[in-house]
């Protein structure tokens, strides 16, 4: 009994430690600079470090290209891995296992790792500090193809065979029986592909240079790093408004997201 | 961001083989145009391929190839056209500091944050799944750092390690420890590098061996129990075994994430000081982007790809053989 108690203290103090950097991140962005680093419960809670924040730099305009950015990458995904998912599933064809092994490929060399290549790609192509340079690397995803693929392969042939009996053709099959049965797996691939793309960075940074084009890790980054003559209050602000609407929709949908995260893992 | 593994080489399933010989395939549509279809059968799957290999092709391979060719050659510069070297710029590569500065920093980055993050993800999941009181909230409190940008963590824990203000050095100083730069030394820049890491990575792993905690049959456990078994031997004989295949996905995961995950290092340190938290992909950005050396930048790169192609060789031969735990 007690080496059970002492496992759930362990495992408090741990759960503790792990929220204590954010915990204190916030407590610095709703605060008054003077309270920053000196814990009084008595001290006065204050927007004004978000305000401030919000006016040093256009924000607005950085929250906007990440949500274009977001749905972009999402549809396109959906688009592109759908109908490759289906066909690899499904379809029997000269070339299947080469091309699918081609597109597993993508699965241990991300995008970021070729960014030299690919940023020259993007100029080749006049593409470069656009939205469209920061998504097209990702957009034909071999993690989507493959998590389609995977969950396609367990709707029963028989309700295939029934909706080509009807006369259905080969993409009405795949829009009304494939697509509607898959729902959880695009929910659980439309989280993690949100997830990854909100927080992005590293080719954000390299392939934009401009304000209107700049998502938001990338802003808050540039923010950061011109001398706020270190106003921690302020920076800590910014960075907690940058990451809250994702960080409110995971406390809202705790349940889902962790399901989702659970359910795009394992196969 | 997750990345899969393929568990299971397919053959054709019976029921695939099935379908094409039954006898009423087809037969919805008129017969001609039923043989139109089954003579278009593999354009009509290519081209529901093509626009995903197109992408793919475009800037997964094509940039691997052009990568390789780069390496090979000069940069340009100006008015001088890149020009064929061979090796050159692996020789040149050999005798450069930096770059093996970077890959055994790389290679301690690896060896403390994976083992550490693992084991306290199976430490996470194996508390979230017991019946504790308040286990959703402990699960939050895990999983939150893994929602955050790895921008905002690295903000976060610049502050945290700032000297004198910071909470690190704030703490230290109730036990009367002195004023310490933590990233400004060369000594525990690396460490607090990879504490970040740890931090934000551990929840996210956490996952996976929970959802292999809740998949597994409790039966099993109390079977053992009741034989007398204690719990550190049921753990030892029965649940980590059964967790074999999860820990192989998530360390896959984690040395992928390893290589690929630089962008603390962008923030709070730019590599320093004196290179001590350089990492490849980093000297890899800095070498393109800052240096606008490309021919390095991409020998750099084919060196990555290198390391990257070897952990899917060794992946392949251990899925391959544990194939059958699924």
């Amino acid at each position: 009994m007690s080496t059970r108690r002492v496992e759930m203290i362990g495992a408090w103090m741990l759960g503790l430690l792990w929220v204590l950097p954010l915990l204190y991140a916030v407590w610095t962005a709703f605060h008054p600079a003077a309270y920053a680093t000196h814990f009084n419960l008595a001290a006065p809670l204050t927007l004004e470090n978000v305000r401030k924040a919000w006016d040093a730099a256009p924000f607005a305009r950085y929250f906007l290209n990440t949500t274009i950015l977001v749905t972009l990458v999402l549809a396109a995904q959906f688009l592109v891995c759908t109908p490759a998912a289906f066909a690899f599933a499904r379809l029997r064809f000269p070339g299947r296992d080469v091309a699918f092994a081609l597109i597993l490929i993508q699965l241990m060399v991300a995008p970021e790792v070729l960014m030299v290549a690919n940023y020259r790609s993007m100029a080749q192509l006049g593409l470069v500090d656009s939205i469209l340079a920061m998504a097209l690397p990702y957009l034909g995803s071999a993690f989507g193809i493959f998590l389609l693929r995977q969950t396609f392969r367990q709707v029963p042939q028989e309700l295939d065979d029934a909706a080509r009996l009807e006369g259905s053709t080969l993409l009405g099959r795949l829009w009304r029986v494939y697509v509607p049965l898959a729902r959880p797996t695009y929910i659980a691939y439309g989280l993690v592909s949100v997830s990854y793309h909100w927080n992005n960075f590293l080719w954000p940074l390299v392939v934009t240079n401009s304000v209107s084009v700049r998502p938001l890790t990338v802003g808050l980054a540039v923010f950061a790093s011109t001398d706020q003559g270190i106003d921690w209050s302020i920076i800590t602000a910014a960075t907690i408004m940058t990451s809250a609407p994702l960080l409110l929709a995971f406390l809202l949908f705790q349940r889902q997201f962790v399901a989702s995260f659970m359910r795009a893992g394992i196969r | 961001m997750l990345k899969g593994t393929a568990r299971s080489p397919s053959g054709a399933r019976p029921k695939d083989e099935l379908q094409r010989l039954s006898p009423w395939r087809d037969r919805g549509a008129a017969p001609l145009a039923s043989l139109y279809h089954r003579r278009r059968d593999p354009l009509q799957a290519w081209l529901l391929v093509l626009p995903a290999l197109v992408l793919l092709i475009g800037f997964t391979h094509w940039p691997a190839v052009a990568t390789l060719l780069d390496s090979l050659f000069t940069t340009p510069r100006g008015a001088r056209p890149a020009r064929f070297v061979g090796l050159a710029n692996y020789a040149d590569l050999v005798d450069d500091p930096v770059f093996w500065k970077a890959l055994a920093n790389n290679a301690w980055y690896a060896a403390v944050t994976i083992p550490v993050s693992v084991a306290l993800a199976l430490l996470m999941a194996l508390a979230v799944n017991a019946k504790l009181p308040g286990r959703a909230l402990l699960r939050m409190a895990y999983f939150t750092p893994t929602m955050l940008p790895m921008i905002a963590v690295a903000n976060i824990w610049l502050f945290f390690f700032t000297p004198d203000y910071g909470l690190l050095d704030q703490i230290l100083g109730v036990f009367g420890g002195g004023r310490h730069t933590w990233l400004g030394d060369a000594t525990t820049a690396l460490p607090a590098m990879m504490a970040v890491a740890v931090w934000k990575e551990a929840g996210f792993f956490m996952i996976f061996y929970l959802a292999a905690l809740q998949s597994m049959p409790p039966d099993l456990a109390e079977a053992a129990g009741l034989e007398g078994a204690s719990r550190l031997y049921v753990f030892r004989r029965v649940t980590w075994p059964l967790l074999m295949p999860t820990t192989l996905f998530i360390v896959v995961n984690a040395v992928i994430n390893a290589f690929r995950l630089v962008d603390h290092v962008v923030v709070m340190t730019r590599g320093g000081p004196d290179n001590a938290t350089n990492l490849l992909l980093y000297h890899i950005y800095e070498t393109g982007f800052r240096f606008w050396d490309t021919a390095a930048a991409a020998t750099l790169t084919m060196v990555l790809l290198g390391i990257l192609a070897a952990l899917a060789g060794v992946q392949f031969l251990l899925l391959g053989r544990r194939a059958h735990y699924r």
